[in-house]
């Protein structure tokens, strides 16, 4: 191991050279953090399923109920299809907030340390986390849609499609996930976690156009909504996942919002999780 | 690397902590401690519970930056360049720093992608470490299954995979079986044999402390009361001391003092024990 004459760093010869290690040193450790995510959940994939029964609830009780009133639904939509998209949003956002609850459960055990000791760029490791809520994300949009399939939902199977449904999910999953770290890095504790993602999700759930349209909603509330990333993920999700299904504010604009907010969360989680070690 | 070196009073000095200073608020955790610690020895901490033995380490392995003061670590000065610390070091921390849902392997491929050692020396790598920590049998089970001493065992291999020049152990032995201990510590001493790993180990078994530490550097309320191999504290203590005595007639009654804020600590560990049995 610590051989003296078999040092740890490898000479660089050339500046491009060094740079080019940086940079494959990054994807190195960023892939790390996600595969072993991934590897756990390959060891336990049964959290997926019971994850998968909330959405899947959602579209058979209360969308089948929903289904029945008037006026809920714009855009020639059935309300079953409207929904669809925004329970798809819907189970993204809660997988992503459990990104939080185990970022506080690995400084309770200590494995954080082991990620903060480690040379590794604080926002390699954010992302890396983020990544892995996006693979967590991923699953639960396969199971959202066969569901959706299953009720005769209108999905939209054309690749193009589908390709820039798991990019919104993505980049959706990796925003609320970095969020939630951001959550954890401030109140330390499972117990103020659990509290505080109670009172972050339902807002953030409910002032979107998940479940309904934001013309039905109260002008204050609607504003409130402009405001809310997952109103833009939705909107993407609508025009990509349906058959017949159109973005209000155009897909360039859902896209910036949900790329320029991540960038900002990323940087911001990057600074307070090397707090977490303290 | 040789420009950095000049940092160094002397070439065979590899730690060199100048009154560095913590606080918390009002409370002094580390205060103005210094010492120096050469290359290849094995330096204890010991002190009671609430002492500020975690507070120094947490800070010469850059979790928690100082209030004041400085310390050079493996030739890099720990505010300055705290990458570079961090990439010659190794850490074992008190608390898990395995992960229970992972591999032994898995836990150390982590490990090694962190630390950017390149892909083809990897999984060569990573299987001597585990020959040498006798865990190659154990490879490919869940670490959730793994024995206190083999989980050590495993966190000090994935702690070596970059060749660290320093290896950080705060209390390496805490919660095992008499058996498990010594097997943790015949390696230890391998490696300071092989490679001339520098260890800087808090325990609170005092015979492992005497048996095993070149020095020891007694800290009490934040500050280093005593600094010296074993025998010499032991001398000054007068005939026939042992260490305890040492410990007592430097430390006295206090110990009971800092429990409280010792709380959410003992929790953590606590939780972390049952959670991997």
């Amino acid at each position: 191991m610590a051989r003296p004459d078999a040092p740890a760093a490898r000479p660089a010869n050339t500046a491009e050279e060094a740079v080019g290690r940086t940079i494959g040193d990054y994807a190195t450790q960023v892939f790390g953090v996600a595969a072993a995510e991934v590897q756990k959940l390959h060891h336990d994939p049964l959290e997926l399923f019971t994850r998968a029964v909330q959405p899947v609830l959602w579209l058979l009780l209360f969308g089948e109920v929903m289904a029945q009133v008037r006026g809920v639904s714009p855009q020639n939509l059935r309300y079953l299809d409207f929904l669809s998209a925004g329970i798809l949003a819907q189970s993204v956002l809660f997988v992503a907030i459990f990104n939080g609850i185990s970022a506080i459960w690995e400084r309770d055990l200590g494995v954080l340390q082991r990620y903060l000791v480690s040379p590794a760029p604080r926002s390699a490791l954010v992302i890396g986390k983020a990544i892995s809520g996006c693979v967590r994300a991923l699953s639960q949009a396969l199971i959202v849609y066969l569901v959706a399939l299953v009720l005769g939902v209108g999905v939209a199977l054309n690749p193009a499609k589908i390709v820039g449904v798991i990019v919104a999910i993505a980049l959706g999953s990796a925003l609320f996930s970095t969020f939630s770290l951001i959550i954890a890095c401030l109140v330390k504790t499972r117990e103020r976690f659990m509290g505080i993602g109670q009172v972050l999700t339902m807002p953030i759930f409910f002032a979107s156009n998940a479940i309904y349209p934001l013309s039905l909603m109260p002008p204050w509330l609607r504003a409130v909504s402009h405001l809310n990333p997952l109103t833009y993920e939705v909107d993407a999700l609508r025009d990509l996942m349906l058959v017949g299904g159109a973005s209000d504010y155009g897909l360039p604009l859902d896209f910036g919002v949900l790329i320029g907010t991540g960038a900002a969360l990323t940087a911001i989680a990057a600074k307070m999780y090397a707090r977490m070690g303290y | 690397m040789g420009v950095t070196m000049t940092d160094n009073p002397s070439p065979h000095v590899t730690v060199d902590v100048r009154d560095l200073t913590r606080r918390f608020g009002d409370l002094v955790a580390v205060d103005h401690a210094s010492f120096t610690i050469a290359e290849g020895e094995i330096f204890g901490l010991i002190g009671p519970n609430g002492a500020g033995k975690s507070t120094l380490i947490k800070m010469l392995t850059t979790l928690l930056p100082p209030t004041s003061g400085s310390a050079i670590v493996a030739g890099y000065d720990i505010v300055q360049r705290p990458g570079e610390v961090r990439r010659h070091i190794g850490y074992v921390p008190q608390l898990l720093s395995a992960d229970g849902s992972l591999s032994g392997y898995e836990n150390l491929l982590l490990s090694a992608r962190l630390y950017g050692i390149p892909g083809r020396e990897r999984s060569q790598r990573i299987a001597r470490a585990l020959a040498r920590m006798g865990l190659s049998e154990a490879a490919h089970h869940l670490v959730g299954h793994y024995s206190g001493g083999m989980i050590r065992r495993l966190e000090i291999a994935q702690s070596l995979l970059h060749r660290p020049k320093i290896l950080f152990l705060d209390e390496p032995t805490v919660g095992l079986d008499p058996a498990a201990r010594e097997t943790v510590w015949d390696h230890v001493l391998d490696l300071r044999e092989s490679f001339r790993t520098t260890m800087i180990v808090t325990s609170h078994h005092m015979d492992e402390i005497e048996q095993f530490c070149d020095r020891i550097a007694l800290v009490d309320r934040g500050r280093t009361a005593a600094i010296g191999t074993p025998a010499a504290l032991k001398a000054e203590a007068g005939p026939g001391a042992t260490l305890d005595d040492v410990f007592i007639r430097l430390v006295g009654g206090k110990s009971e003092s800092e429990a409280e804020e010792r709380y959410g600590e003992t929790r953590r560990a606590r939780r972390a024990a049952s959670e991997h049995g």
